[in-house]
């Protein structure tokens, strides 16, 4: 509708290959960009370090989450079995000693909580779901899921200038430069 | 095969070492964009008429057998099942025991092949895990309607009830409830995870309307950024490293269920890793019985390629061959135990009126496998099918023989009994069968049955320093040596 207003989400640039979407990532790192992203169908290997990025700190969620499943198993296998309610089964011990029996359900527990901590755990660092993103305006973005390689970069990012950073996009090698906006 | 031999040049010992060339993944030197459209079009297009087929028979043998014998069950009781006789445990365990065998393969495929860097996985994980998801839910369905009163399977969960009565958290039969349905979790995370980028693929390539909209919310709205990637495949790799101790541990639980008791011919320590090995062997032998015509059906021969069924074929050929000599191992320890009812559970198994079950499942599982020595025997899709549904039959029959002869001779001779399964239960295992292929056509007609984003990954294209290589006269075999020696130095 024309009574919308505009805001500029930033830069999209298609890149030609993998190599290509690597080198230019390298670049927009080194001229300091924060908010921006290199989009691709598949994951590249490497580019986490040509975009200057972290190595995810997912494993140490999981490693509490997994925790919590031992600690969940034991707590309740040992109330259950030996505090509130010791029933001899079998002749089987109702003290510490029969603690061995437990294993494999808090084996199973550590291996579902950490799964648990692994699926929310992702989906809150790459904040999704989402119904919409503003790229999905872009016409060309669908490739990203098919065969092309695109960086965007951010209006908020502080180094952001409407022509320096399409310049810089062009220069780096980017093509089908496009002014991504989103509705306000 | 392709055997070219580059020399590469010096490396840290100034030895010459030629450097093999591997073989292509995908062939045919395809395009991004063509496998999309081929893994897509799969089911975008109109599907064949094979499709419906099979599809129609298969969902009604699931709705007869499945629906109305548990329907029948329900509404009569488990003595429908044949469970007045002593071997109670008969046909219903042993279905529960093969269904959940033939899942391994799955997580084998998905997980312990991740972690093992053996990338020709990618063109079958998706298939195989769509397969563990089903043969589990397959599996679920007998013991939870064993129990009798399927109402109060809920039971089996720990949470307080009525009667202040927990579960016996020291019986491998709990072990059970808490192993496989860990499996089945996992293995949907695993599932569902490894699919969100490709159901953002279809998602971009609908046109709008409902379709759309139910990819693009399954898809979660994946974007494919690089920040999202990176924890992705970290993900992907805590849960791979998750779940490969979970599938030695499922099958070896389910193996304490017969291995813990002091019942002669299932008192032994070898269960869990027999156990392991078959599940393992049973359920690359379903993947090939479903992945061969599935290939032809859909034209995926360039993703799935002989050398994914050459690969698969000797996966079989070496746990079946486990296998067998856990079979003789068994053997072997019930002579040199010197245990009369040891010795006379396995005679009863070889000798008895179940005879015939236990030469097919020999002959079957341990026999058909050894042609896979031969490499013309690989590469002929007749004789793989052959031996991919001798061994379907074969391990089903493994169950049997363990399930059914043990407890015909239990220890009092007022309870031996021969066992052969109701109408019922019948109809119900092959009900099972048609809801699996319902369930898996179900899968190929909704879902990409092939890991797009992972198949894209694997093209020499993909490695972000190609061009750079291609650039170079030796297309990188020089950079590739340097590389290897500065491994080697670094360490």
């Amino acid at each position: 509708m024309s009574t919308t207003r505009k805001r500029v989400y930033g830069y999209l640039a298609e890149f030609k290959s993998a190599s290509a979407l690597y080198k230019g990532a390298e670049k927009i790192r080194d001229a300091g960009f924060r908010k921006w992203d290199c989009y691709s169908p598949y994951p590249i290997h490497g580019l986490d370090g040509a975009m200057g990025m972290k190595r995810s700190i997912l494993p140490w969620f999981v490693f509490f989450g997994g925790m919590t499943g031992t600690a969940t198993a034991f707590a309740l296998a040992y109330t259950t079995q030996v505090v509130i309610y010791p029933t001899v089964v079998q002749s089987k011990p109702v003290n510490i000693f029969t603690v061995p029996a437990f294993f494999p359900i808090m084996f199973e527990l550590t291996i579902l909580f950490s799964g648990f901590t692994v699926l929310f755990g992702l989906l809150g660092l790459i904040q999704l779901p989402r119904l919409n993103h503003p790229l999905f305006a872009s016409d060309q973005f669908r490739k990203a899921t098919d065969d092309g390689f695109f960086i965007a970069i951010e209006a908020r990012d502080p180094k952001f200038t409407p022509n320096g950073t399409r310049d810089l996009l062009a220069e780096i090698g980017g093509a089908n430069i496009e002014l991504v906006e989103e509705e306000d | 095969m392709a055997s070219t031999t580059h020399t590469a040049p010096e490396t840290h010992t100034g030895v010459k070492i030629p450097v093999l060339e591997r073989e292509k993944l995908i062939l045919s030197g395809r395009s991004y964009n063509w496998i999309t459209e081929r893994i897509c079009g799969v089911l975008e297009n109109r599907q064949p008429f094979l499709w419906w087929l099979l599809f129609i028979p298969s969902a009604l043998i699931a709705l007869i057998g499945v629906g109305g014998g548990l329907t029948y069950l329900v509404s009569t009781g488990v003595g429908v099942w044949g469970m007045s006789n002593r071997v109670f445990w008969g046909f219903d365990i042993t279905n529960f025991v093969f269904w959940i065998g033939i899942g391994h393969a799955g997580t084998l495929i998905s997980a312990v092949l991740f972690l093992t860097r053996q990338n020709w996985r990618t063109s079958i994980n998706r298939a195989a895990e769509a397969m563990t998801i089903f043969a589990v839910i397959c599996a679920g369905i007998f013991p939870a309607f064993h129990v009798g009163r399927v109402w109060f399977a809920w039971f089996l969960a720990p949470v307080p009830n009525a009667n202040a009565i927990w579960q016996n958290f020291k019986s491998p039969l709990l072990w059970d409830v808490f192993a496989v349905s860990t499996y089945f979790t996992i293995s949907l995370i695993f599932w569902y995870l490894g699919m969100v980028p490709d159901l953002a693929t279809i998602r971009d390539r609908c046109k709008p309307g409902i379709r759309k909209i139910l990819y693009g919310i399954f898809s979660l709205g994946w974007r494919g950024g690089n920040r999202q990637w990176s924890h992705y495949e970290m993900a992907y790799l805590l849960l791979a490293a998750l779940s490969t101790p979970l599938v030695l541990s499922v099958h070896s639980v389910v193996s304490f269920d017969f291995a813990t008791s002091v019942v002669p011919g299932w008192h032994t320590t070898i269960f869990p890793p027999y156990f392991v090995a078959g599940a393992i062997f049973g359920g690359f032998a379903m993947v090939l019985t479903i992945m061969v015509p599935a290939r032809f059906i859909y034209g995926l021969q360039d993703l799935i390629t002989m050398k994914h069924i050459d690969n698969m074929a000797k996966i079989i050929l070496l746990t079946g061959t486990i296998v067998g000599y856990a079979y003789l191992m068994e053997l072997f320890v019930a002579f040199y135990s010197g245990a009369i009812y040891e010795m006379d559970a396995f005679k009863f198994r070889i000798a008895g009126p179940y005879w015939w079950a236990y030469a097919a499942m020999m002959s079957l599982n341990v026999l058909s496998p050894q042609v896979f020595w031969f490499k013309a025997c690989r590469e002929n899709l007749w004789v793989i099918m052959v031996v991919a549904m001798c061994v379907n039959v074969g391990m089903w029959f493994e169950r049997f023989v363990i399930i059914c002869t043990t407890l015909a001779r239990m220890f009092l001779p007022g309870d031996w009994k021969t066992y052969s399964p109701s109408g019922v239960e019948l109809m119900t295992f092959v009900g099972t069968i048609g809801l699996f292929l319902a369930l898996f056509l179900m899968f190929l007609r909704f879902l990409p049955c092939i890991n797009i984003a992972e198949v894209k990954w694997t093209l020499l294209e993909s490695d972000p320093h190609h061009d750079d290589l291609q650039e170079h006269a030796d297309h990188g075999v020089v950079i590739e040596a340097a590389y290897q020696k500065e491994l080697v130095s670094s360490k």
